[in-house]
């Protein structure tokens, strides 16, 4: 379901793929994983909005999480070698900011994936410059919601500091961009 | 970095003008970078070392972005164009090249930049040259919390201990000639509003001083009055810091240009 939904939300230029194909490569890209956070896939984080054929290439559009990223050539060496891998000679990943890559595209699964890898989900990503909405997140140990943001900047770019009041303890926070 | 081809045919005159606003954002990306970077190991506490480093982070990957949207437009790509390029060629503003100085320097500099850049690129996402429009759409969302680091630390130290308070305004007053320069116009700024490619220097110049001046006012920092702006780097007239600065960034690479890393 999801791999139809992702398919015809966002259009580029190109041919579509047969449907067998498009199965093979989802399935594919899905076993990517951003290096800094290994539990995640590219797909569940919402930074492949399409695939689709160009001439004889297979073209992976990706949006970058953050401009910066200094996992996002991995990233994409490891795109290109696990569609290979699928039996796709010809593959190419065009980066792409159209949609641009915000926190709210990282699908549920994805959300407790991070949950799961310790790092509190970002809530609803906001436009405006909100400390107070940034400021809330569950604590991923022990779920409680009285916690404090100790610094809008962490280990990672897409990682803020938050302190739990409940069970004191340090815990990070995939920021909402 | 992206590696699609999206930019829709340009009239030659609308391409001058977009690489003219490019080079400005992207020269005053790299720079700033730089210099923000030079406090990682070194920051007052632990937190604003992180902080710095990874604002410096945000705006070396905003540059790379902005010089792969030159690069689709015939310009060198983006590695050479960053570190090839001579004092004279860069397009920065003198207020990201100065010496990082204090961190009370710095982070007043940091202000200001990230309060002109939120205005910039929020603006940006509206630019007819739609290639540009999405990127900014794209770094907007980042840059709110450079915006956050700046405000929370200018309230803290104008509401903080007199020391505090003082240096803090000292650096304002210090910075803002320079602050101002950030909007200094160039031969191509009729042709950016005529095309619709992005805001006029004054407009945005207008909205950074009402903005960014009510965070100084309600922190109760005073902001400079009948300051004389500092222009020239637009034009590529630049003091000794930039030619330092760019002494130091490119001496690796030009050892071997064509090195692969």
């Amino acid at each position: 379901m999801r791999l139809a939904e992702f398919h015809s939300r966002d259009h580029g230029p190109g041919d579509s793929l047969a449907q067998s194909d498009t199965a093979m490569i989802w399935a594919a890209l899905d076993t990517v994983t951003d290096p800094e956070i290994p539990v995640i896939s590219i797909v569940e984080m919402g930074m492949v909005p399409s695939v689709l054929v160009d001439g004889d290439a297979t073209v992976v559009r990706m949006t970058p999480t953050f401009a910066g990223c200094p996992a996002l050539d991995v990233i994409r060496q490891n795109i290109v070698a696990a569609v290979k891998n699928a039996g796709y000679e010809n593959v190419r990943v065009d980066v792409v900011f159209d949609p641009p890559w915000t926190s709210d595209r990282i699908t549920d699964v994805g959300r407790e994936k991070l949950k799961s890898f310790g790092l509190a989900p970002p809530g609803a990503a906001c436009g405006s410059i909100n400390e107070l909405r940034i400021a809330e997140a569950a604590c991923p140990l022990c779920d409680s919601t009285n916690t404090t943001l100790e610094s809008i900047f962490g280990p990672t770019l897409c990682r803020a500091i938050h302190y739990c009041n409940d069970c004191q303890q340090s815990f990070e926070q995939f920021k909402p961009v | 970095m992206p590696t699609e081809a999206v930019q829709p045919s340009v009239t030659p005159a609308v391409r001058s003008a977009v690489i003219d606003l490019l080079y400005r954002l992207a020269d005053d990306s790299v720079i700033l970078g730089h210099r923000n970077s030079e406090w990682t190991g070194l920051g007052p506490i632990l937190e604003e070392d992180i902080a710095f480093s990874s604002m410096a982070q945000d705006k070396l990957g905003h540059a790379q972005a902005l010089y792969t949207l030159l690069h689709e437009l015939g310009e060198p790509a983006p590695d050479a164009n960053a570190f090839l390029r001579t004092t004279e060629q860069y397009r920065c503003c003198e207020l990201v090249a100065l010496a990082r100085a204090d961190w009370a320097f710095s982070l007043v500099r940091q202000f200001f930049f990230s309060e002109a850049d939120r205005i910039r690129f929020e603006l940006l996402s509206q630019s007819a040259f739609e290639p540009l429009a999405q990127l900014a759409r794209k770094l907007h969302g980042e840059l709110k919390y450079h915006v956050m680091h700046g405000r929370m630390w200018m309230k803290r130290f104008g509401q903080g201990t007199a020391e505090g308070r003082e240096r803090i305004q000292t650096a304002i007053n210090a910075v803002y000639p320079h602050a101002l320069g950030m909007f200094e116009s160039t031969a191509q700024d009729e042709a950016i509003a005529a095309h619709r490619i992005g805001p006029s220097e004054s407009e945005m110049q207008d909205r950074w001083e009402n903005e960014g001046g009510t965070v100084l006012s309600d922190a109760g920092l005073t902001v400079p009055k009948n300051v004389k702006p500092v222009y020239g780097g637009r034009a590529g007239k630049h003091g000794p810091e930039l030619a330092a600065l760019l002494e130091s960034m490119q001496r690796v690479y030009r050892i071997d240009p064509n090195t692969q890393w």
